[in-house]
């Protein structure tokens, strides 16, 4: 799939519920079915910075394509980089770094969107980016 | 002078932001200890200096700027005997806790600190009351190039006070530390993290044995208990209005005026001179060396305001209420699976810190606010204390003379719909 029918059966899902508490409970499902990092990779090097929880993430290349693995210790924070990884991984740095990300609006993370969120979301994007952006040139 | 009896429904009209909403439910705000509502006699006495008395002050021979600086110099004294200091001019207006502490570090640092000198903190300190000595320690030139280079402390000249696993400062401990004789002590009074109480007044006593100064950092306590800083007998008394039901960016530095007189000033420029001339300066008095620059002065005016109105309510039916809700909320939250106080001081005041076995703080605080509930998570800038306990950070819960057993209720129903969630 591309990322963008990704992108568009995520919001299907979501929009499947009205209720905020749903929503949450999806996210940390998605949590508990995050690809985890392997454990040598779980160190400061792999850790995000700007996140209230601890994150984790790793990628690499194959075929010409980027996935990734991450881990946090907050289900939440996992979930979110899950639904990213969900996006993400399997595609090729170039579509990567072309995607548009309006897709978190849909969901109702737009909040989550903000530099000052704890949560980091914003840091996890750009660190994908940078990720597909170095993997692009190499 | 005119006490009035508590009453909840008469305090809580007094908070307008108390009946708001957020996300369509009932506002529950458990987050004063990092900063409380203002009443709308304070929120009125910034306003009404803005609207009708706005003036710089101490300079002007103008009417207006000779009435803000009575008004200035009226909230000083107004201060002074909240804490019952001895004179008006034991009062520095700063920011809050944090530029009182750095002004410390800074000045009472430069009198007191040479090479190889030490500073006693304790373990549970807030960084405001760490990382300044620390950076004052730094600054001593008995600390390696290298170490100076990667801002790392190498040296161990900041000594700390251990504590055990219920939050309790080990005064043994402080007493061998105060036989290394350091130049200065610096304890906070009641935890913002743990909410421990300390017996500070035992340990000003303990240090004074030795000739040494104390710092207390009275952030947390000032809003919640009786501040007399001449029983205490303290050097200084460090707090921020904003935390008193004051507004932002006011505090104060209470000193003792043979301290503040021997100390150099912290920040230079206008207010704070005596006579300049390219070649030399000399500074003025007490305590206007130590108020560079255009205070705030409509925040002093709400401070006092907000002195005035604590002032107005019984002190001992306020604490008795406070206390009240403090054990509610620890017994309503005892009943919650895996439920880990972090903290259990036989003393504490107003606040409840926790976590709850493998749920993530950060999970639990997002879920709860979305249930309207307003809580802190994380290290609550006091990371060595979560070191300390092994945990990533805590909630917590931080009560004001406004809240309720009711919002308890809230609270702690959200907290268990949660963590079955997040289970």
């Amino acid at each position: 799939m591309t990322i963008k029918e990704i992108q568009d059966s995520i919001v299907d899902e979501f929009s499947m519920f009205d209720d905020w508490m749903d929503r949450y409970a999806m996210l940390i499902e998605m949590g508990k079915e995050c690809p985890i990092i392997d454990p040598q990779y779980r160190n400061d090097n792999y850790l995000i910075n700007g996140c209230q929880s601890r994150v984790w993430l790793h990628a690499e290349k194959r075929d010409g394509k980027i996935y990734f693995t991450a881990d946090s210790d907050a289900v939440i924070t996992k979930g979110i980089i899950n639904l990213l990884i969900k996006v993400f991984s399997g595609q090729t740095p170039a579509d990567i770094l072309a995607a548009d990300m309006g897709f978190l609006d849909k969901i109702g993370l737009k909040e989550h969107l903000s530099p000052t969120r704890s949560n980091g979301l914003l840091s996890m994007v750009k660190q994908m980016m940078l990720y597909a952006e170095v993997m692009n040139n190499n | 002078m005119n006490l009035n009896h508590f009453n909840i429904n008469e305090i809580r009209a007094q908070f307008p932001i108390l009946s708001r909403q957020v996300y369509g439910k009932p506002l529950v705000y458990f987050d004063n200890a990092a900063t409380t509502q203002k009443p709308l006699c304070v929120i009125e006495r910034e306003r009404d200096y803005y609207l009708h008395e706005n003036c710089n002050i101490h300079r002007g021979v103008h009417y207006l700027s000779q009435m803000a600086t009575e008004a200035y110099e009226n909230a000083r004294k107004t201060v002074a005997q909240f804490i019952n200091a001895r004179h008006a001019e034991e009062i520095v207006f700063t920011r809050g806790t944090t530029e009182s502490l750095n002004l410390l570090a800074t000045s009472l640092g430069q009198l007191l600190i040479n090479q190889g000198d030490k500073v006693v903190v304790s373990a549970m300190e807030h960084h405001s009351n760490m990382v300044p000595w620390q950076q004052m320690l730094l600054r001593t030139p008995v600390i390696s190039t290298e170490a100076k280079r990667s801002g790392e402390i190498s040296s161990n000249n900041l000594l700390v006070i251990r504590m055990d696993k219920n939050g309790v400062l080990d005064l043994n401990h402080y007493e061998e530390l105060l036989k290394q004789k350091p130049k200065i002590v610096s304890i906070t009074h009641i935890s913002n993290t743990l909410g421990t109480v300390n017996p500070v007044r035992e340990m000003i006593a303990m240090a004074h044995r030795y000739d040494i100064p104390v710092i207390v950092d009275g952030a947390q306590s000032m809003a919640h208990q009786v501040i007399d800083v001449q029983d205490l007998d303290c050097d200084f008394y460090v707090f921020s209005g904003h935390k008193m039901y004051a507004p932002m960016g006011i505090g104060g530095l209470y000193g003792k005026m043979e301290w503040l007189e021997k100390m150099p000033p912290y920040q230079f420029g206008g207010e704070m001179v005596d006579k300049v001339s390219f070649e030399q300066t000399t500074f003025n008095k007490v305590p206007f060396k130590f108020e560079a620059g255009t205070p705030n002065v409509g925040a002093a005016l709400g401070l006092e305001t907000a002195v005035r109105f604590i002032q107005s309510i019984d002190r001992q039916e306020v604490e008795a209420y406070e206390d009240e809700l403090l054990r509610y909320a620890t017994e309503r939250l005892s009943g919650i699976e895996g439920m880990r106080f972090i903290g259990q001081a036989p003393k504490r005041n107003g606040l409840i810190s926790f976590v709850i076995d493998g749920i993530h703080p950060y999970d639990l605080g997002t879920i709860i606010d979305k249930m309207g509930v307003a809580v802190r998570t994380g290290h609550h800038c006091a990371e060595p204390v979560m070191t300390f306990f092994g945990i990533p950070g805590t909630v917590r819960a931080s009560f004001a003379m406004y809240n309720t057993k009711e919002e308890i209720d809230i609270f702690v129903k959200a907290v268990d719909k949660a963590a079955a969630m997040l289970r």
